[in-house]
């Protein structure tokens, strides 16, 4: 174990393309639905029009963000049925795959966020103090509530996390200065300090994975050598332990609804602890 | 194990209780934070137009969740998705008519990519967009106050001979050309800016503006005599009796009834 | 400017001298010297349209910095267009052409060859080669030049003399041919002498003004704002306006009209018929001064013979079975009153409204103020008579009507065909560069107008050709018939505004057989498609001299530097004059009855014949030194001596005493333009009435003195069907013309950034209801297409033009879409102006 250096133990276990197997798979994921969007403007090849927010795909399908969608029901607009649409899609998918998988496999802000988190590790910094995981609700009710008053989307001035995708297909301008603040923010003053403190939108789709069937498992926790590795990567480490210690739960699911499903805790773990699966196998070998 | 187990509990819940006040405070301090720059940075700048169809400024601000597919719908490459510090609301779509204008599809597509309705589906005939309101509005370099025959911002007019007229007026100083004073009437114009772009000054005369900006009111305590006049089809009076003039009585006065 | 006492005193000693000389107003401009850095300002006349605004130019630093509108300009009083706005830009566009470009392969000339920059004395070695070996295989006839109504006078005399007596070829037209050549041919028909009688001011002082295919609002902007003020200033004016679709001049119409294309003719007839019906004609004035003649109607339309509407023609003047010339398009034979009254008797308003679509009430209110004695009626009309098959009837017979009523030559009254180009009356008409003209409306058919040049011109018996030459549409069709070897066109851009360029002008000018050399001042599609490259100077870059639309004569002097090696078209004609030997052009028996011209060059025999300069190089300071201290221009300073005052003195020679009178070259360098006849030190604003012309006696009245009989003719001239009309595979008419953001092909107005901004391409404004029928709408790209070929182009539906149901209106300035690859080349068979407002086209989604 090396909380400097987590999964170096499953590289030599299982070499450095299996230990980096979900993480490559998420990058690729991030980047490809990106490149979907960016395509059209550099290349004219329209896949994906619109961005995060809303889109449509190959003119036909479109697709509405809740969080968004949920601030303009809050400055009292009744949408387009189009948008309705979009946004059922959207809510069915999370409600299957895990609210958070769109955190971690879609956001382009956790690139950004995981790069603080990788170098707060490798500095070794321990200052500042995170403010309590249960901040992101009030954050969300706050945005809501200031939306409902003042009738207009005021979170949108700020959101880092819409700002950093739009700005990536419709132009920056000053964008990256927030974009900046989080990653510092998080490298300086408390790691993880963005995604799983403060980040409405993140809240909500943690809202949408209390059900979702896709779930990371211990299943090997027999095996665990207490190396503590998953606990260094994971964005969410309070999630691992009622799986993988039995806290307060006798199966070995993660279940929480925190949990991103991003799978890095399988692939820095030596022993092969975990898996992604369905929340039904609750098996363990 | 239960005991020992009591302080810690409490000291639990308090430390429990001081996160939750705080995590709370941090989001009120947040959200607050975001309302009051967006309070400040509501006021749309001027010469950014929104498209055609928008809201009302404020619930515009609240139906527009920023996708940008208006902008990608856009033929003409007129509209713009606004980034952080470009003055309009960051991620909302606008247009510098002096840049690009807008050149009035016929068929809206700005409005159909829309899924919110930010941009009212209800606008079915581009003419009857009220973008912004042009405004001719430097009268001392405008080139037909002049005299000249430029008048090209009300020959690109889309909606020419309505919403841009020419009023002709004798020109005291050459005392044989006309002035064709280009007019900007506010119920045919859609604020597309054409005339804007097509200004040939360097700094155009006419601007197209926030129909806010651009327009006074009128109150409803006096009357136009004339207009109502004319909307009555006759004196709002009925006829009066006028009298012959001693010494004239061959002449017709204007309005003498015979 | 600092002035001193002397230098004051001087220069008011001028202006009265040369006020008392002339008798016209002359402009005492200051004569001192700016200072470096410092603008000096000239008089200069607008590069554009035939208005003829006067500018002030301001140079500094050898570079025009900015322009004015003369405030004491009589036309304009201090007043521009856009386009004259914008004037000091248009000569530093970019990609001004500096050098002469040759196309070339391996080092020598090749058809297919990419062009290369060459010197001035290499592009003349060429040239004179290809000249002289197509003057000795085949002939004057297979060399053809076609110039413009924007050259200079000097230069269009300096032309006319290389060409008629140089080379001795007739090949020589201006695109004026393309523009009023109508207007010429019903001058000369109704009145045999040319221009209108009128001026100006007829404008102040009529009651009403009628448009006849004349957008005027934006074709004459500073004119139209002068009718407007009338109409706004006077109770009792009135404007009507005619046109195949409804444009800017029918915002201040009483009385608008669309009527269906041709049938102007109908509705002229119909005029007449109004006229004789209501009794309403000035007997006496008609008795006085007209005769009446029946016209030649079935003349054909210009095309090529070989086309079935020519087969048929009994009158097209081609060439029969028999070899001779089937009749005369502009016969006539004498008729009665009664007869023409007969004849237009079948015009009535029934018949002619059901014909040309215009309401009945509409027709009468028009008919009506012409027949109306009490009211005076200036009638104005511009390319949609001139543009049209029937275009030198249109002139005769719009004359017919106003010589019925007698209000003719006198202010406020008469019939005004106005000009699109600067100079299209000052040196095409006037100097006569047509390929049948002489200078003062003589012609190369009549022994004796031959007679009288070769004197003047100091030539030998027999020199200038009897025949008359190719005109601008027969010049095409040579070329790509190989029967024209050398052609060289300066000042316009055929390749855009010439006729059915696809089918005709492309691959004539790129037909092997010719050697095309193009002079310009910018790379336009004509340029791009010559064989050589000729870099032009442009407009005050050059001293200079136009004549407008009102017969007022204007200069200029040279205010700047061409760029590079840039020169003007007169020092490339008098420079490659001297590449000919009188041997290399002329047939030994001419040569033989001038002995002394033996061993000379063309520019010794033509140039420096001790008339063209006669005038030393100390008379430029002596001419121009009041208003640009040590003036000289370039062409004076490389050939020795005076050379436009030469030109011009020989060239006023053929005008004074003959009806053409213009002033000394002196008095116009110190006037804001005067109007000839410049008689007695007078200029003339009315022509053939007593009192206001000096050519009309006292006690004549009127005297129409073109005709020896004094007497003007008015045409019995049927309404015919234009030889193209829309059918159910090209189901709409097509009309082409201009916006007033861009001159003609706009190779000066879209290098203006301002102007292309404002009106960036050219749009297809067509009706609503016919775009919906297409399931078009506006904005969108659509193909429009005739026989002769296609482009695409944006559908503009509710533009400034707003056509008819049925026809669709395309700008012809836009070099990215040319129109005019799908017009027709027909032409008026009289006057071989090109009709460019009909044919047949459809339109559809690109």
């Amino acid at each position: 174990m090396s909380a400097q250096h987590p999964g170096r133990d499953a590289v030599v276990a299982k070499g450095w393309l299996r230990a980096h197997k979900w993480l490559l798979m998420r990058r690729s994921m991030q980047i490809g639905i990106l490149a979907m969007f960016l395509v059209g403007p550099w290349f004219g090849w329209w896949i994906v029009k619109g961005n995060l927010a809303a889109s449509r795909t190959l003119e036909v399908l479109p697709l509405t963000d809740p969080f968004v969608f949920l601030q303009m029901l809050a400055a009292r607009h009744v949408p387009e049925m189009k948008a309705v649409i979009g946004v059922l899609i959207v809510l069915g998918f999370y409600l299957l795959v895990g609210g958070r998988v769109f955190c971690s496999w879609v956001c382009p802000m956790n690139v950004v966020t995981d790069a603080a988190s990788w170098l707060r590790r490798r500095l070794g910094l321990k200052g500042g103090h995170a403010p309590h995981a249960a901040t992101r609700y009030g954050v969300l009710v706050a945005v809501l509530m200031t939306t409902a008053l003042t009738g207009v989307q005021v979170w949108e001035w700020v959101n880092p996390v819409s700002m950093l995708q739009r700005g990536l297909i419709f132009g920056f301008g000053l964008a990256w200065v927030i974009v900046v603040g989080v990653f510092v923010y998080d490298l300086m003053l408390a790691g993880r300090g963005w995604c799983a403190h403060l980040c409405p939108a993140g809240a909500t789709y943690a809202l949408l994975g209390r059900w979702s069937l896709w779930r990371v498992a211990a299943n090997r926790r027999s095996a665990c050598n207490d190396c503590m590795d998953c606990f260094a990567v994971c964005p969410e480490p309070q999630v691992i332990r009622p799986a993988l210690k039995a806290l307060g739960q006798q199966h070995p699911v993660i279940l929480d609804s925190h949990c991103t499903n991003c799978g890095r805790c399988v692939d820095v773990c030596s022993q092969n602890v975990f898996r992604l699966g369905s929340r039904f196998n609750r098996s363990e070998q | 194990m239960n005991v020992p187990a009591k302080p810690a509990a409490n000291a639990l819940r308090r430390r429990f209780l001081k996160d939750v006040a705080g995590a709370a405070g941090g989001a009120c301090l947040l959200a607050l934070g975001a309302t009051v720059y967006a309070r400040q940075a509501r006021a749309l700048p001027p010469l950014a137009i929104r498209p055609p169809g928008a809201l009302a400024e404020e619930a515009f601000l609240g139906a527009c969740i920023r996708c940008g597919l208006c902008v990608r719908d856009c033929p003409y490459g007129s509209l713009t998705l606004a980034a952080l510090g470009d003055g309009v609301v960051s991620g909302t779509p606008y247009f510098t008519a002096r840049d690009v204008p807008c050149e009035m599809c016929e068929d809206i597509p700005c409005v159909k990519a829309c899924p919110t309705g930010a941009l009212t589906h209800d606008l079915h005939d581009i003419r009857k967009a009220r973008m912004g309101l042009a405004v001719l509005i430097d009268q001392e370099n405008c080139l037909n106050f002049l005299g000249l025959r430029c008048d090209v911002c009300y020959r690109v007019c889309p909606v020419i001979d309505k919403a841009i007229t020419l009023e002709k007026r004798h020109n005291p100083r050459s005392d044989r050309h006309a002035l064709l004073i280009p007019t900007v009437h506010a119920d045919a114009c859609t604020g597309c800016g054409k005339c804007e772009k097509s200004c040939v000054l360097p700094e155009a005369a006419i601007k197209v503006l926030p129909t806010r900006l651009a327009q006074g009111a009128s109150d409803p305590h006096y009357r136009r005599g004339w207009d109502e006049k004319a909307k009555a089809g006759g004196s709002l009076i009925g006829e009066q009796v006028q009298l012959p003039v001693r010494g004239l009585e061959e002449t017709t006065v204007p309005g003498a009834t015979p | 400017m600092s002035m001193s006492r002397r230098d004051f005193i001087k220069s008011q000693a001028l202006a009265a001298a040369t006020a008392t000389a002339t008798g016209a107003a002359v402009i005492p401009i200051a004569s001192a010297a700016p200072a470096p850095g410092e603008v000096r300002w000239d008089k200069a006349a607008c590069r554009f349209c035939g208005t003829g605004c006067s500018v002030l130019v301001g140079v500094q630093n050898g570079k025009i910095v900015a322009t004015q509108g003369d405030p004491d300009a009589p036309v304009n009083r201090g007043l521009n267009c856009i386009k004259g706005y914008f004037l000091s830009k248009i000569m530093y566009g970019a990609d001004r052409l500096t050098q002469p470009l040759l196309r070339m392969k391996n080092g020598q000339y090749a058809k297919d060859g990419e062009f290369t920059p060459i010197s001035w004395d290499k592009a003349f070695d060429i040239m004179a080669e290809k000249w002289k070996a197509a003057l000795k295989e085949s002939g004057p006839a297979s060399i053809a030049m076609f110039g413009s109504g924007q050259w200079t006078i000097w230069e269009g005399y300096a032309a006319s003399k290389l060409w008629k007596a140089g080379f001795r070829s007739n090949n020589l037209d201006p695109n004026a041919r393309h523009c009023m050549a109508s207007a010429v041919a019903g001058f000369m028909r109704t009145f045999g002498i040319d221009e209108p009688m009128g001026c100006y001011d007829d404008i102040e002082a009529s009651d009403t003004f009628v448009l006849w295919g004349s957008n005027m609002a934006e074709m004459h902007p500073i004119l139209w704002s002068r009718i407007t003020d009338r109409r706004l200033s006077h109770d009792k004016c009135q404007v009507h306006v005619l046109s195949t679709f409804e444009h800017r001049s029918f915002d201040l119409a009483d009385n608008g009209m669309v009527f269906v294309p041709n049938t102007d003719l109908a509705i002229l007839n119909y005029i007449c018929n109004y006229i004789i019906q209501n009794k309403k004609v000035n007997l006496e004035f008609v008795k006085k001064n007209v005769n009446f003649k029946r016209g030649e109607t079935d003349i054909g339309f210009g095309l090529r013979p070989n086309h079935d509407l020519e087969k048929n023609a009994t009158s097209n003047g081609y060439p029969g079975a028999d070899g001779k010339p089937k009749g005369d398009t502009g016969k006539s034979e004498p008729i009665s009153f009664e007869e023409f009254a007969k004849f237009v008797s079948e015009y009535t308003v029934e018949k002619v409204s059901k014909l040309s679509g215009v309401p009945a009430d509409k027709l009468k209110k028009l008919a009506e103020i012409y027949a109306d004695p009490k009211r005076k009626v200036v009638s104005f009309w511009t390319m949609g008579f001139n543009q049209h098959t029937r275009g030198t009837w249109a002139n005769n017979m719009i004359y017919n009507v106003h010589l019925l009523v007698g209000k003719i030559s006198e202010p406020g009254n008469g019939p005004f065909s106005l000009t699109g180009q600067p100079s299209a009356c000052g040196t095409a008409r006037e100097v006569g560069t047509f390929s049948h003209r002489l200078p003062a409306d003589m012609v190369v058919t009549n022994p004796e107008h031959r007679k009288h040049t070769e004197e003047i011109w100091q030539l030998p018996d027999g020199t200038i050709p009897d025949k008359v030459g190719l005109h601008a549409v027969a010049q095409s069709r040579a070329l790509k018939d190989g029967k024209i070897k050398c052609y060289w066109t300066s000042t316009t851009n055929n390749m855009q505004a010439g006729p059915n360029v696809n089918g005709e002008i492309y691959p004539g000018w790129r037909n092997p057989a010719a050697f095309v050399v193009v002079s310009d001042v910018y790379p336009t599609v004509s340029a791009l498609a010559a064989d050589l490259i000729l870099p032009s100077a442009m407009w005050t870059e050059k001293e200079g001299a136009f004549g407008n639309a009102e017969r007022r004569t204007q200069f200029w002097r040279q205010q700047v530097k061409a760029p590079g090696d840039a020169r003007s078209d007169l020092w490339q004609y008098v420079e490659f004059a001297k590449r000919f030997k009188m041997e290399d052009v002329w047939p030994a028996e001419l040569l033989a009855k001038k002995p002394e011209y033996k061993g000379k060059t063309l520019y010794d025999v033509l140039y420096a014949n001790k008339v063209v300069n006669k005038f030393p190089l100390a008379e430029l300071e002596k001419v121009n030194g009041h208003a640009i201290q040590g003036y000289m221009n370039d062409e004076s300073k490389v050939f020795g001596f005076y050379l436009q005052k030469g030109l011009f003195e020989e060239y006023a020679v053929f005008g004074r005493g003959h009806g053409h009178d213009l002033a000394s070259f002196d008095v116009y360098h110190k006037a804001r333009g005067l109007r000839w006849p410049v008689v007695d030190g007078k200029e003339t604003l009315w022509r053939f009435r007593e009192g206001y012309d000096p050519y009309v006696k006292k006690g004549e009245g009127v005297r129409f003195y073109g005709h020896k009989d004094g007497k003007a003719v008015i045409f019995a001239l049927p309404y015919v069907n234009p030889p193209e009309m829309p059918d159910k595979d090209f189901d709409l008419w097509l009309c082409t013309g201009r916006v007033l953001e861009h001159w003609h092909t706009g190779s000066m107005t879209r290098r203006v950034p301002e102007l292309h901004k404002a009106v960036p391409e050219a749009v297809i404004f067509m009706h609503p209801d016919d775009a919906t029928k297409r399931k078009l709408q506006r904005g969108m790209l659509v193909k429009v297409a005739s026989r002769r070929g296609e482009i695409t182009a944006r559908i503009e539906t509710h533009g400034r033009n707003k056509p008819p149901v049925g026809l669709i209106f395309v700008p012809f300035f836009d070099e990215g879409r040319l129109i005019n690859k799908l017009t027709l080349d027909a032409t008026c068979p009289i006057s071989k102006e090109t009709d460019f407002k009909k044919c047949a086209v459809k339109v559809s989604r690109a």
